[in-house]
């Protein structure tokens, strides 16, 4: 049966499991839009495209599906870059469509051309300008298959307006088998020999510690990992993109490392004799000054990526493959090794004495206060009231540092944040495809006064569609991060940091058709809290005036080793340094 | 980091799809990571729809590692190879024109070109425009004897290789 590119574009989707788009429309993809009614898939028009590329990618980090997101020629295309970006950089499944000029008209500066492909090459896994119809199908299926096998990422699919209109033939049968694509084989399974050499090196460390990444949320290894650390009693440390393999409260779990990362995490990784690096990239926020970082560690490193190993740090066991596939095999190669070897736990558990101290004299800490709000308490807040259950966004700045502090997650895919590009703006349209992927949750944008005004406009899209996000605001009145660091490092030069003139976000919020709250004192932040969580029908915004000059800490000044924290005042005892 | 010390050239083969966008991603990896590439060269293999490239590039081994990992990345790439350290058939073409203004100039050229087995494949009153094949040693060497002439234009093609047969083996393992 012949149908139209954009017929075939729509029922392609379907085929792939596709229920929610994001997207905008305009005049090179009229084609598609005017299908999308006859389409079961159901389309949020998001109010900005940065919006609807950061609803996609929310949605697919809480749900582990593709998220799709649509967008027109020219300044819709360019409007979805940073949100693509930010999917691509943490690794998230992500198929755009843009519609573009018609073939002929291609490289003509025609009316609202860009070279979308070309300009986001860099940002994507790969990309696909369509230049005929009959290829359509093909590389719909193909866009699906790169962006959610191996390391996931971002497919762009480039459609010009003629190729949604002219017809082809469109065989479902077909597109039901498998994906070829001759020059894409992903290594999913480990090598056997790397993963019995790398079992014998945990049972035979003494100092060893888990170094847990994204990849380990992505592929679903969270369980066998923790198994693995209970087995064979490792102390277990994440990033800001694997904290939700770990419950928060688990015993062996440090909490985050790196530059906001605590005291236990980041002296165990420096003190380590080995680290088993999980989905995860020696980030430089995680490392800090890399030629000291972990200087007597040998290091395992287990990534499906093999540009990632050995990019940052040299590794002694590089096993390529998919976390879950190799955890797997290494979790029962542990094991054997751990009933082999009994005496080992009497080595270890000094270790886990030393760690354990650590954890208990330096504690994540801040200065309560009766007077004004404090930012952590806000989380800390967040957290009972949601019983450590809701899904949380965030923007990006202290808040997000302090999210990733104190909120304990409890399961996987539980926080969604944007850990490589650091995006401004992410927090509330990521909050909404979080929502929309898991309407069963309780869905927290955790945001700050800055970035909140990136990106609000989404407000109304959350309206729109009645999808009841909530929004918290840690309103400091400051770039608050920019502001730490001109405190620390530029000697309180504060410029261009102040929020001083602000909208006043309660009543801008109900401008837009949201619930506006705002909690100006500690006592009030509970009620509030409670309030905010009995509206199910419309979004809410709740203001927190928090104090102005809170700092986040530890803190590893940029260009210092990990274990050179600034370390919180603990009240009275003033600033110890790490030694 | 004493890394610039063994900084050398290395010579890497991809084999990739013949579309557009895949040679852009190659010489966009370059840039947006900070690689130099001495000379690239493009052409079709056996098979028309798969093309070969042959770049040189000069870095550590940390750094070709990189290179060589970030290539087999790109969707379209299917192998790549390191063959600096191969027993491989290595082949550059230059074209040269020279100043031959007289008799004992022409014949200065006329006795390199036929030590060098080059050719020369256009004459003018006062130009010769000699052909020269051969690995990079040599064409650099044969540059070197004829500058003195004079040169007026010039184009190299960059560095194309094939790994012997003797080696017993051919293009290499597959892309990871
Ligand atoms: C789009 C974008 N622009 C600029 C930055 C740089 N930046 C990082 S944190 C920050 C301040 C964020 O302020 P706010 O949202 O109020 O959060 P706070 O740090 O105060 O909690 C800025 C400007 C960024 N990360 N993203
Ligand atoms: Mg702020």
């Amino acid at each position: 049966m012949k149908l139209s590119g954009a017929e075939i574009l729509l029922r392609a989707l379907e085929l792939e499991g596709v229920e929610k788009i994001f997207g905008y429309p305009g005049g090179a993809v009229l084609d598609i839009y005017d299908r999308l009614p006859f389409s079961p898939l159901k389309h949020y028009l998001t109010r900005h495209e940065q919006g609807a590329a950061h609803a996609a990618d929310g949605y697919a980090r809480v749900t582990g599906k593709v998220g799709v997101c649509f967008a027109t020629s020219g300044p819709g295309a360019t409007n979805l870059v940073t949100g693509l970006a930010t999917a691509q950089i943490d690794s998230v499944p992500v198929v755009a469509f843009t519609g573009n000029v018609p073939t002929f008209m291609i490289g003509n500066d025609a009316f609202q051309e860009v070279d979308t492909v070309g300009i986001t090459r860099p940002i994507t896994k790969h990309n696909f300008l369509v230049k005929d119809v009959k290829e359509l199908a093909d590389t719909v299926k193909k866009a699906f298959h790169i962006a959610r096998t191996g390391r996931p990422g971002v497919v762009l699919v480039d459609l010009p307006k003629d190729v949604t209109r002219e017809l082809a033939d469109f065989f479902e049968e077909e597109y039901k088998t498998p994906v070829q694509i001759r020059s894409y084989k992903p290594v999913l399974k480990g090598h056997p020999g790397q993963i019995k050499r790398a079992a014998k090196a945990i049972a035979s460390a003494e100092r060893p510690v888990l170094y847990i990444g994204g990849g380990v949320v992505s592929s679903g290894a969270s369980d066998l990992v923790v198994k693995m650390a209970e087995v064979a009693n490792i102390p277990m440390t994440a990033t800001l993109m694997g904290l939700t393999a770990v419950p928060g409260n688990h015993p062996f779990f440090l909490g985050m490392l790196g530059m906001h990362g605590t005291y236990a995490a980041n002296m165990a990784i420096q003190e380590s004799d080995l680290i088993i690096a999980i989905g995860a990239r020696f980030d430089d926020r995680v490392t800090g000054k890399l030629s000291e970082f972990a200087p007597n560690a040998k290091v395992i490193h287990i990534d499906i990526d093999s540009a990632e190993i050995g990019k940052n740090r040299h590794a002694d066991i590089p096993i390529v493959g998919d976390a879950k596939l190799v955890m797997e095999e290494l979790l029962p190669e542990v094991e054997k090794q751990v009933a082999k070897n009994r005496e080992f736990y009497a080595a270890r558990e000094k270790w886990i004495l030393k760690v354990r101290s650590w954890k208990e004299r330096y504690p994540l800490w801040y200065e309560p206060s009766d007077r004004v709000i404090k930012p952590q308490f806000v989380i800390e807040k967040i957290w009972e009231v949601t019983k450590g259950e809701a899904i949380i966004t965030t923007d990006v700045g202290q808040h997000q540092m302090w999210v990733a502090q104190y909120y304990r997650f409890r399961f996987p895919r539980q926080l969604v944040t944007s850990g490589g590009l650091g995006t401004m703006g992410f927090g509330v349209p990521a909050a909404i495809g979080a929502k929309v992927g898991r309407p069963d949750k309780t869905v927290f944008c955790i945001s700050g006064d800055g970035s909140f005004q990136m990106n609000m406009q989404e407000i109304v899209t959350a309206v729109h569609y009645n999808i009841p996000i909530k929004v918290a605001i840690i309103n400091n009145g400051f770039l608050g991060m920019v502001r730490q660091w001109q405190g620390i490092f530029y000697q309180k030069n504060y410029s261009q940091v102040h929020l001083d003139v602000q909208p006043d976000f309660v009543k801008l919020v109900e401008a837009m058709g949201g619930v506006g709250l705002r909690a100006t004192k500690p006592v009030e932040v509970e009620a509030v809290l409670k309030e905010a969580m009995a509206i199910d029908d419309r979004p809410v915004v709740i203001d927190f005036i928090v104090d102005r000059e809170e700092d986040v800490f530890p803190m590893v000044p940029p260009g210092g080793a990990l274990h050179e924290m600034i370390l919180p005042s603990y009240g009275k005892k003033k600033e110890k340094k790490a030694v | 980091m004493d890394r610039k010390c063994d900084q050398r050239k290395h010579i890497i083969s991809v084999l990739v799809e013949n579309q557009p966008g895949a040679l852009a991603r190659i010489i966009e990896l370059f840039s947006s990571r900070g690689y130099n590439i001495e000379s690239l060269n493009v052409g079709h293999t056996e098979d028309p729809s798969i093309s070969r490239i042959t770049m040189v590039a000069k870095g550590d081994e940390h750094t070709i590692e990189q290179i060589v990992k970030q290539l087999r990345r790109i969707i379209d790439v299917f192998k790549v190879r390191d063959l600096t350290d191969k027993k491989k058939l290595d082949r550059e073409l230059l074209i040269v024109r020279v100043n031959v203004e007289t008799p004992e100039k022409k014949e200065e050229v006329m006795r390199l070109v036929e030590i060098f087995g080059a050719q020369v494949v256009d004459v003018s009153k006062d130009t010769y425009t000699v052909e020269l094949t051969g690995d990079e040693d040599q064409v650099d060497a044969f540059l070197e004897l004829i500058k003195p002439m004079g040169i007026r234009e010039m184009a190299r093609t960059g560095r194309v290789a094939m790994v012997r047969a003797l080696q017993g083996e051919t293009f290499g393992e597959q892309k990871e």
